[in-house]
């Protein structure tokens, strides 16, 4: 019966080794925990101290940062899991997920990769042979050149053939990494050069492919699962559209306004796709959709997926936990028929990048965090906590917000809600972007599809908008009562705790006392002028308003609010100050004051920073374009930095002529270093005058 | 039952077994017509108070104040506002010196601002010129705060920090200015002394510091210069035009580069005043200096009455009497008060509080003074000395008791013994002029002449020999007994056009801002701010050393 099959080989499963880090390994200990699965972690050095590491039952060092000596080395991650005595392995998604050679290994060594067959993996990951083998099965497909001559001409003749625009993407290739749009011929030869640099870097392999590209589609993936035991079934589809650099940051299931009858005709095209190579475990079958909501078959995707919260949020189901159960040789817990859809839910992937800055994916120290509470309809996937690190080595993901609603509306709802409360100092974030983003009308009524990013740059840009004056004062007011607190901490070490010195009342006799405060607003200055009235408030006057300011610092756990009344509105916003950057979180929105720094405590580093061009976060230097002595143009191109997985153009940000170059190709350059040295082309000018 | 005892790590509690002291003070009935009547006038004479002192807090002309900011300076009481630890009070001393005293000639605080404040957590001596006023010259009265400012540096034991932007003596009045042995040059010796002593001196310059004035960053421990702004030479270009026919500008002739480089007149090169400020708060940090406390100090509590009801129980109508315990109720923690020899020589109100945790002694008037009274406070200052606990005077005084009786009784040997202890009394002693400050009252109870730490004024209060009419009527019936004697008439009509004058005459001299101008106290304060100013002085007076008293012969 199933039962004893159940127990005769859950029993096999009593420990498993989680090849992976950061939010995903938690997730996946957190279900095996809850089975009482044993966890065993692997870390390199750079996660010596992060989550996964402290939350796994064991946890092993595999090697330095760089992932290619730890987490992509399939020798070292089986070498823990026999000395540990896992009996499986979970790849968790990237890394070694769909290696196939990984998954050979395991099998040989006797140990359980959860995961797909190798052989689905190897006929999936080519991408020629999933869509020959899909095409054969009945799966609606996409034209395109998946042939083996890569010469440049054949692949621009092809492309031609196809029809502009086009797609150039590394056969080996995923999430966006070596893939390049063509809009029209004169694009071709740069983009194909520059897709196969970034696959070899990737993947090891440029070997490419040319697709149409079809114009403003909707890319829609569904969730699959397969047993051991020849069955197969859809979990519904995900919306995963909305993308910007070719990756998602936003996802939701269902898919908005999908018909019963499309959902139908998705779920069972995946089942088919999904049969067709044998498929056990989770799997994904990728869509993409045109407007008429006709579908083709892009690509399956051998792993657990980033998004699949979404998908048990609107099933009921554990993903993980069925993974484990398939892979013990269990039969899927569920039928198609008793996989019922229920409400909405989305996803939000909270990233270290700037939005401002084309997406530049970021690095640093999570200064400061804070989440809104989870609960059932209400999940944060983390890997990181305050005090943590985003490594420069790893993928720049911060977290998952899954929300769940139910419905469309309702979920979107809960989702900006938990976005507003979701705070984080110390690093850029698109928290702000995917507020807007999600707040957006064409997204409230479910128009998404891969170019809404760029169709409403706009809208979903905002001029920034300078803090009202009452946050102005808050700000004030913060950091008053964080002079205050100082104050007091200094009194009550000392050994005269209540000496009306140590007050921070500003007392003078017969006169009130009043100073002035400068707060720095991006670029212009603000003045404050404060007066200490007797009563401890204060009056605040800016811009010929006076405001009446009071309040207090109210710690809760680690998180600071500012209770305060400015001019009679009672508020009570999260307060962060940090350095000199005071930042306040409502739900109104966040802002950011900062106060200017001294003449005399900025120092000279100043000038020698700015006269240049510098790194935008650690990395290391492809391409030199410029020598000594060259002359550029404001924008021109400098050099070309590989960092977090990606390539950057440094551009020159003034027009001048270049004195020296700080790096050579293959070097290392650390988050603003200097790049160039760059003189100004007024001074330039007025040399060449005086030479002359 | 056991009460939850809580413990602060800093301080040992002293509310052992919770002791339960019985408050002083009641409550005050609002509505009666001599409370609001005292209230409105002492209001009035408060609000007064802090009017004048919002213009002397302007400075200089706006003319001065408009060219001295834009020469990137910033003004006076901003330098002190941005030296001292952010959000901390500033104990200031003589805001009305030279008020009124120089005829038509306005010279706010005397040009200089002088005070007590906290400076990288030391409370430190903080003497400021302004220069908006008269280009920062010293007076006669600059001179005599300067030299009361380091007095208080001296018997405080604090660092005193110079922010110097001073031309230097006021030459038109140099005769009161430079020559006697309490004129300038009385400034440097103090410094070196001070220096001696191991009380830190500090100068900022910050403006010019011509020829005397050199000597006050030169006499410093430490001293910081601000570039381009600072100057420091005996003698300006001018002089030097005259002396030798050399032209030079004054930021060759002494400017930080000059002094931080080549003469090393100066230590620290500061680009603005700001950093200059930075600097000196640095200076303070690296004194090493640590408070030392030689009294118990216990958790503090306010009193249990709103200070403002001082002013309608004491008022302005000085004939009008009022339970100085009341006072005490509004200025002491948690309003209590453990009462010496309560039923002796009840004039005079004797016993121990605590402001703002600190220890305190405290001698209020209620009444004239009798031999008991006397005997009694000479008692209780002993009993302060011997226990090294600081003394706060509450001084309401027309005098010590006359007539025959009295005399008899030998008031004069009693009223003495009262004054040796008031004399010889090494603890702190802090006095405050409530209310009437007259004859030997006011060596009782620790006038001016008895180097109390600190002396202030409430507005309504008035110093003088004798009241006003006092010195009318003996004046009056010298005259008439002469005119009697000499067989001449003396009408009503007369005696009346006599007594007028003398009066009005008392009654301007015996005022607190005359008083205040000649630095006779060191600042007029609104009553309902006299916990805060006594607890400040106190505060800044515990970081003297511990100096044992010895008294001198009681006349018995």
């Amino acid at each position: 019966t199933s039962g004893s099959v159940r127990c005769a080989s859950v029993a096999r499963i009593e420990k498993v080794l989680i090849a992976n880090r950061g939010e995903i390994a938690c997730r996946v200990m957190r279900t095996a925990r809850k089975m009482g699965v044993r966890s065993v972690a692997v870390y390199s050095d750079a996660d010596r101290h992060s989550m996964h590491v402290a939350m796994a039952d064991e946890a092993h060092y595999i090697g330095p940062a760089p992932s290619q000596q730890s987490y992509l080395s399939s020798e070292k991650v089986l070498e823990v899991a026999k000395r540990s005595g896992a009996q499986a392995v979970h790849p968790g998604y990237g890394f070694l997920s769909e290696n196939t050679e990984f998954a050979e290994q395991c099998k040989q060594e006797g140990i359980i990769f959860i995961g797909p067959p190798s052989s689905a993996i190897r006929d999936m990951g080519i991408k020629s042979t999933s869509k020959y083998i899909m095409s054969a099965a009945g799966v609606p497909i996409i034209g395109g050149y998946h042939g083996e001559d890569q010469s440049d001409e054949t692949l621009q003749a092809e492309a031609a053939k196809i029809g502009y625009p086009v797609m150039i993407k590394a056969v080996r290739g995923g999430g966006g990494k070596g893939m390049r749009i063509a809009p029209t011929e004169a694009d071709f030869h740069e983009q194909l050069e520059s897709a196969r640099r970034e696959a070899r870097k990737s993947f090891n392999d440029d070997v490419m492919l040319i697709e149409k590209f079809v114009k403003n589609p909707r890319h829609v993936e569904v969730q699959v699962f397969g047993d051991q035991h020849g069955n197969a079934v859809y979990l519904f589809e995900r919306d995963c559209s909305v993308q910007r650099r070719h990756q998602k940051i936003i996802e939701e299931a269902p898919g908005p306004d999908i018909s019963p009858e499309v959902r139908k005709k998705l779920g069972e095209a995946a089942v088919r796709a999904a049969k067709a190579v044998n498929y056990v475990g989770a799997g994904t079958v990728e869509f993409i959709m045109d407007a008429q909501h006709n579908f083709f078959f892009m690509e399956m995707n051998t792993r657990l997926q980033v998004e699949h919260p979404v998908s048990e949020m609107i099933t009921g189901t554990d993903l993980v936990e069925w993974q484990l159960r398939v892979a013990a040789g269990e039969k899927l817990p569920l039928t198609q028929e008793e996989i019922v859809l229920n409400g909405h839910s989305f996803e939000a992937r909270i990233y270290a990048e700037d939005p401002n800055n084309d997406f530049l994916p970021g690095a640093g120290p999570l200064l400061h965090l804070s989440t809104p509470q989870g609960d059932e309809v209400t999940r944060i996937e983390t890997g990181v906590r305050e005090g943590d690190e985003v490594s420069v080595h790893y993928d720049p993901m911060i977290a998952k917000l899954v929300v769940w609603g139910e419905d469309r509306a309702a979920a979107l709802k809960k989702l900006r809600y938990c976005l507003r409360q979701y705070n984080i100092v110390g690093l850029n974030t698109n928290i702000d972007f995917l507020l807007s983003l999600s707040g957006h009308p064409e997204f409230e009524a479910g128009n998404v599809h891969t170019e809404f990013i760029p169709q409403y740059y706009e809208q979903l840009f905002p001029a920034p908008k300078a803090p009202s004056k009452e946050v102005l004062c808050q700000a004030a007011l913060g950091l008053l009562l964080r002079e205050r607190t100082h104050t007091q901490e200094f009194n009550s070490s000392s050994n005269d705790p209540f000496s009306p010195f140590g007050f921070s009342s500003g007392r003078r006799l017969n006169v009130l006392f009043n100073r002035t405060m400068t707060l720095q607003l991006g670029e212009s200055k603000v003045q404050l002028l404060v007066t200490y009235n007797a009563d401890g408030t204060y009056s605040m006057k800016t811009g010929g308003e006076v405001f009446h300011v009071s309040g207090e610092l109210q710690k809760e756990g680690d998180a600071t609010y500012l209770r305060c009344s400015v001019s009679g509105t009672m508020s009570r916003p999260k307060l962060v100050i940090l350095d000199n950057t005071v930042h306040l979180f409502s739900m109104e929105g966040s802002a950011e004051v900062s106060v200017p720094v001294p003449k005399h405590l900025a120092g000279i580093s100043v000038s020698g920073s700015q006269a240049g061009a510098v790194a935008p976060m650690t990395g290391t230097i492809e391409k030199v374009l410029v020598k000594a002595g060259d002359s550029v143009k404001k924008g021109d191109p400098l050099m070309v930095m590989l960092a977090m997985k990606m390539e950057h153009t440094i551009r020159a940000p003034k027009a001048g002529v270049i004195k020296k170059v700080f790096f050579k190709e293959g070097s290392q350059a650390n988050r603003h270093a200097a790049l160039v040295e760059l003189e100004e082309e007024a001074e330039a000018e007025v040399e060449a005058e005086a030479s002359a | 039952s056991l009460l939850p005892f809580r413990r602060s790590p800093a301080v040992a509690v002293r509310l052992y077994h919770a002791d339960n002291v019985a408050t002083l003070g009641s409550q005050h009935d609002e509505q009666s017509p001599v409370y609001q009547e005292n209230f409105e006038r002492m209001q009035a004479l408060v609000k007064d108070l802090k009017d004048k002192t919002e213009k002397i807090k302007l400075g200089g002309g706006e003319k001065a104040r408009k060219l001295h900011i834009s020469r990137g300076k910033l003004l006076p009481r901003e330098r002190i506002d941005r030296l001292l630890d952010p959000g901390s009070p500033f104990l200031e001393f003589s805001q009305f010196a030279a008020h009124q005293l120089y005829g038509k000639e306005e010279v706010p605080a005397g040009g200089i601002i002088s005070g007590i404040g906290r400076v990288s957590g030391v409370e430190c001596v903080i003497v400021a010129n302004d220069a908006t006023v008269k280009g920062g010259t010293y007076y006669p009265i600059t001179v005599k705060k300067h030299l009361r400012a380091q007095e208080i540096a001296q018997q405080n034991h604090l660092p005193c920090i110079y922010l110097v932007d001073s031309g230097g003596a006021n030459l038109p009045r140099q005769a009161d200015v430079f020559p006697d042995r309490d004129h300038f040059g009385r400034i440097f010796f103090n410094q070196a002394r001070l220096s001696a002593e191991g009380i830190a001196q500090i100068a900022v310059v910050m403006g010019s510091c011509t020829a005397g004035g050199a000597y006050v960053p030169a006499m410093a421990d430490e001293s910081i210069i601000v570039r381009k702004q600072g100057t420091i030479f005996l003698g300006g270009p001018p002089l030097v035009k005259a002396a030798t026919g050399e032209e030079v500008s004054a930021e060759d002739l002494g400017g930080a580069d000059l002094h931080c480089r080549k003469s090393g007149v100066t230590d620290h090169y500061a680009l603005d005043d700001d950093h200059a400020l930075h600097l000196a708060r640095k200076a303070v940090r690296n004194l090493n200096y640590k408070k030392h406390i030689n009294v118990t100090v216990e958790p503090t509590e306010p009193p249990l009455f709103p200070a403002e009801e001082l002013y309608g129980i004491v008022g302005e109508n000085l004939k009008r009497n009022f339970d100085v315990r009341e006072v005490i109720a509004r200025i002491v923690d948690g309003s209590r008060f453990d009462e010496f020899k309560a039923f002796y020589g009840d004039t005079l109100v004797t016993g121990f509080s605590r402001i703002f945790g600190y220890p305190v002694g405290i001698i209020g008037n209620n009444g004239v003074l009798f031999s008991e009274s006397a005997k009694k406070g000479a008692h209780f200052i002993e009993l302060c000395c011997q226990r090294n606990i600081p003394l706060l005077f509450l001084q309401n005084i027309t005098g010590f008791m006359v007539g025959r009786e009295y005399e008899a009784g030998g008031i004069a040997k009693d009223g003495a013994k009262m004054v040796t202890a008031v004399a010889c009394a090494n603890v702190p002693k802090i006095t405050v002029i409530i209310g009437g400050s007259y004859g030997a009252g006011n060596y009782g109870m620790c006038g001016r002449a008895y180097s109390p730490r600190f002396l202030y004024m409430w507005p309504n209060s008035r110093i003088s020999v004798m009241g006003g009419e006092q010195a009318a009527t003996v004046l009056a019936t010298i005259t008439k007994d002469q005119k009697t004697r000499e067989g001449k008439e003396f009408t009503a009509e007369q005696e009346a056009a006599m007594k007028q004058p003398i009066i009005k005459r008392f009654e301007e001299e015996g005022n607190p801002f005359f008083s205040s101008a000649r630095l006779w106290d060191d600042g007029i304060i609104d009553p309902a701010d006299t916990r805060l100013v006594v607890g400040l002085s106190l505060s800044a007076a515990l970081n003297a050393p511990v100096q044992k008293t010895k008294f001198g012969v009681f006349r018995m």
